[in-house]
């Protein structure tokens, strides 16, 4: 067991800290959008954005390992990563497993540079753990153009996006995975209305998006037409990685919260914060060496399976009971406060993204303990003869 | 970085699930629940080396490191074996520097840790909440008494930790040891009671790590435990059908099945923590083992629990193994400072870190 540096990630991370260091200065503050993007630019320049994209791409061709130093140096040095995320962590990536080589010519390079910002269209108000139940529908045209409509929600960043990478039903007469298809949408088409969706804080971080028969042009589908599944589980699957490489890029650490609660004197000698906040971090500190072991498996050449859910659960459930534990101790003012306040009013809508904990669960139960399915209803059905529409 | 096991310690793993599989732990730990003798199964830990795992190698052991010992007891704690370690290798821990080292690395003498906590050097309660003092040294002698001393009965030598925090050794003929059995009948425990007993003081030995130690070992081998009780619940919810349907296909017994596997996966990434800690990261080793008793400790109290509800009534009848892993999880969460002192132990570590 060794968590030191070979000497040649040693090298790259002196690399790394100097350029940081000589240019922290120039790091915008975390809202502004604008300079989020121009700071992105001047990362991706240095090499510090899409460091395990090939080469060819614009990317530096690294191991998982080196994006790691790539962030924990970000994080030291206080400064803002890249602005897209979304973009440069999963959908380039699925692009350059799935797409044509005219789009991955295309949309690249602009989106590393955050020229063209991103955003990810898969959920909707009536498919989220559930997605193969989505409804959005792409319909082929005589010149093999489509026209979209429907309904996608939780979409970070559709409101600065140029594209988004959209999942939408193109056979409704098979089975439901069966009939998707994988779209790039230009989020300028006429058709398409974007509204901010206000959460328990009162924070906007995320959109719903309407598409009103909105025109697609003729090979914009990523990978093949009815093979959507198979391209969205690559999505997934580097949303996974994205989350192992960056398993604190939250903040959530047991030694923020440890400062947090110091706030009040007498908290770090009263027995019940102690016993309440020991557990709590615990929780805390395991996913931190999950985290190594998870990066372990990947520079092995192994992808993230389901357990790493186990990591989500930890995660929502170590945080909930952190901001518990917080107000308990600071009282009513911390829930005025913007990062304690934030936190506890975000938590349970978390518990339900990227999959709600109950799903979680059963797919951990079934994929890695090997119990038995639940009895599915839905199996071998055509999608249009299934009952999945949302009551109104 | 490479933060798994080496192709050494897999096998050290290995080797010992196939030792101990042979030696029908279980149906002796039931047994001894109904009173029966309990076979000696210290040669077996002796064919093994065990004993001598934490002593240096210029002193007869094999000079293994802490992660070794809780893959070891890892093993020990999933089949339940009563083989009397966890008092006898945090006192190798203290011993390595001792005359007698060679003798009880080979497994020939036995020793027991008679554990005081680090910071106020008190030791648990025969009863009650108010911690007790640790033995005194004065000139040559410790007097004093501990309780719960895990593997007392039976010791050659006890490494005695006292009130101010210096190690001494004693000869177990100079003591007095009263063996106790409370509710799982595969630990042995013992009250010490010291009356001006000769000790050998053992200068540089280190008694806050082997409290560490031994939180780490009793973490291990409760995360041993939680595996077995995981498992034989999965087979079980597979086998079992109710309403026309294995009991694993419920979401109910299923999302609980799921918590066990959540927290031993924490546990075994914490275990991983407290190895490393204990090799690279001293000053981490109260944090890591403290929070390795923690999430370990808690995952045992859930896994041995499910286990009977997963099983149904069966579960909770003396002729299934269920209540056995209970019985286990109950003790062990009282026993070395309890769970409670493990938990605020992180709480405190951290706390100082931040402030």
């Amino acid at each position: 067991m060794d968590l030191n540096d070979t000497p040649e990630l040693a090298a790259y991370r002196t690399k790394v800290r100097g350029w940081l260091t000589d240019h922290a200065q120039e790091a915008p503050p975390r809202e502004d959008v604008a300079e989020r993007r121009e700071w992105q630019r001047k990362l991706a320049e240095a090499g510090l954005a899409a460091v395990t994209w090939p080469a060819e791409y614009g990317g530096q061709g690294l191991g998982p390992l080196h994006q790691v130093v790539v962030n924990q140096e970000i994080g030291r040095a206080g400064v803002a990563g890249i602005f897209d995320v979304i973009g440069v962590g999963m959908l380039g990536p699925t692009i350059i497993a799935h797409g044509t080589e005219d789009q991955k010519q295309r949309h690249l390079g602009p989106m590393l540079a955050a020229d063209e910002v991103w955003c990810q269209m898969f959920s909707e108000p009536a498919a989220g753990s559930d997605l193969a139940g989505i409804q959005t529908r792409a319909k082929r045209q005589d010149d093999g153009s489509w026209r979209l409509s429907g309904q996608k929600v939780w979409t970070t960043n559709a409101q600065y996006a140029a594209f988004g990478l959209l999942l939408a039903r193109t056979d409704a007469d098979v089975p439901k995975h069966k009939g998707l298809t994988m779209f790039v949408v230009p989020m300028d088409a006429p058709g398409i209305t974007v509204r901010p969706l206000r959460q328990i804080s009162g924070e906007a971080h995320f959109n719903e998006v309407f598409f009103d028969d909105v025109p697609l042009p003729a090979g914009s589908e990523v990978g093949p037409v009815d093979g959507g599944w198979g391209v969205a589980m690559t999505t997934l699957m580097f949303e996974r990685v994205a989350i192992g490489l960056g398993g604190e890029g939250f903040g959530w650490r047991a030694d923020r919260f440890a400062e947090a609660l110091l706030a009040d004197p007498a908290a770090s000698d009263d027995p019940e914060v102690q016993h309440r906040f020991g557990e709590i971090a615990s929780e805390f500190l395991a996913l931190r060496f999950t985290g190594y072991r998870t990066l372990t498996a990947l520079q092995r050449g192994n992808v993230p399976g389901p357990e790493g859910a186990l990591a989500k659960v930890t995660t929502i459930r170590a945080a909930i009971a952190a901001g518990e534990l917080l107000c308990d101790v600071l009282g009513p003012e911390a829930l005025a406060d913007d990062r304690h306040g934030e936190l506890v009013s975000d938590l349970p809508g978390l518990k339900t993204a990227g999959g709600t904990e109950e799903i979680l669960r059963s797919m951990v139960g079934e994929r890695v303990l090997g119990l038995p399915p639940e009895p599915r209803l839905d199996k071998g059905v055509p999608f249009s003869e299934l009952r999945v529409k949302v009551a109104s | 970085m490479n933060f798994a096991l080496s192709d050494e310690q897999e096998f050290l793993r290995e080797a010992a699930r196939g030792t101990l599989g042979r030696a029908n732990t279980l149906e002796v730990a039931r047994d001894a629940l109904d009173g029966g003798e309990r076979p000696d199964l210290w040669p077996t830990a002796v064919q093994a080396g065990w004993p001598g795992l934490l002593i240096p190698e210029d002193r007869g052991g094999a000079g293994l490191g802490a992660i070794e010992a809780m893959l070891v007891f890892a093993e020990l704690g999933r089949v339940l074996a009563a083989i009397p370690l966890l008092g006898h290798l945090p006192a190798t821990y203290l011993l390595g520097g001792w005359d007698g080292a060679e003798a009880l690395a080979s497994g020939e003498r036995r020793a027991a840790y008679v554990p005081a906590m680090p910071g106020d050097w008190t030791t648990d309660p025969r009863e009650g909440t108010r911690r007790a003092s640790a033995p005194v040294l004065d000139t040559g002698t410790v007097t004093g008494e501990v309780a719960w001393v895990p593997d007392a009965p039976g010791a050659d030598v006890l490494a005695v930790v006292t009130a101010d925090g210096t190690v001494a050794a004693v000869d177990a003929t100079d003591a007095e040891i009263e063996p106790v059995r409370r509710y799982d009948a595969t630990r042995a425990l013992g009250h010490v009671r010291l009356d001006a007993a000769p000790a050998t003081v053992l200068p540089g030995a280190d008694p806050t790590t082997a409290w560490h130690l031994a939180q780490a070992l009793l973490a291990a081998e409760s995360l041993g435990a939680v595996e077995a009780a995981l498992e034989r619940s999965v087979a079980y919810a597979k086998e079992r059908f109710t309403f026309g349907r294995a009991i694993g296909s419920y979401q109910a017994v299923k999302h609980e099945l799921v918590e066990i596997l959540r927290r031993l996966d924490n546990g075994r990434s914490l275990m991983y923590y407290a190895g490393w800690a204990a090799q690279d990261r001293p000053d981490e080793l109260a944090l890591a083992t403290a929070a390795f008793r923690t999430v370990a400790g808690g995952a045992l109290d859930h896994a041995a629990r499910t286990q009977i509800s997963v099983h149904g009534g069966i579960g909770a009848t003396w002729e299934h193994d269920a209540p056995l892993y209970f019985r286990r999880a109950q003790l062990s969460r009282r026993l070395l400072g309890g769970a409670g002192s493990a938990s605020a132990r992180v709480a405190r570590e951290l706390f100082e870190q931040a402030a």
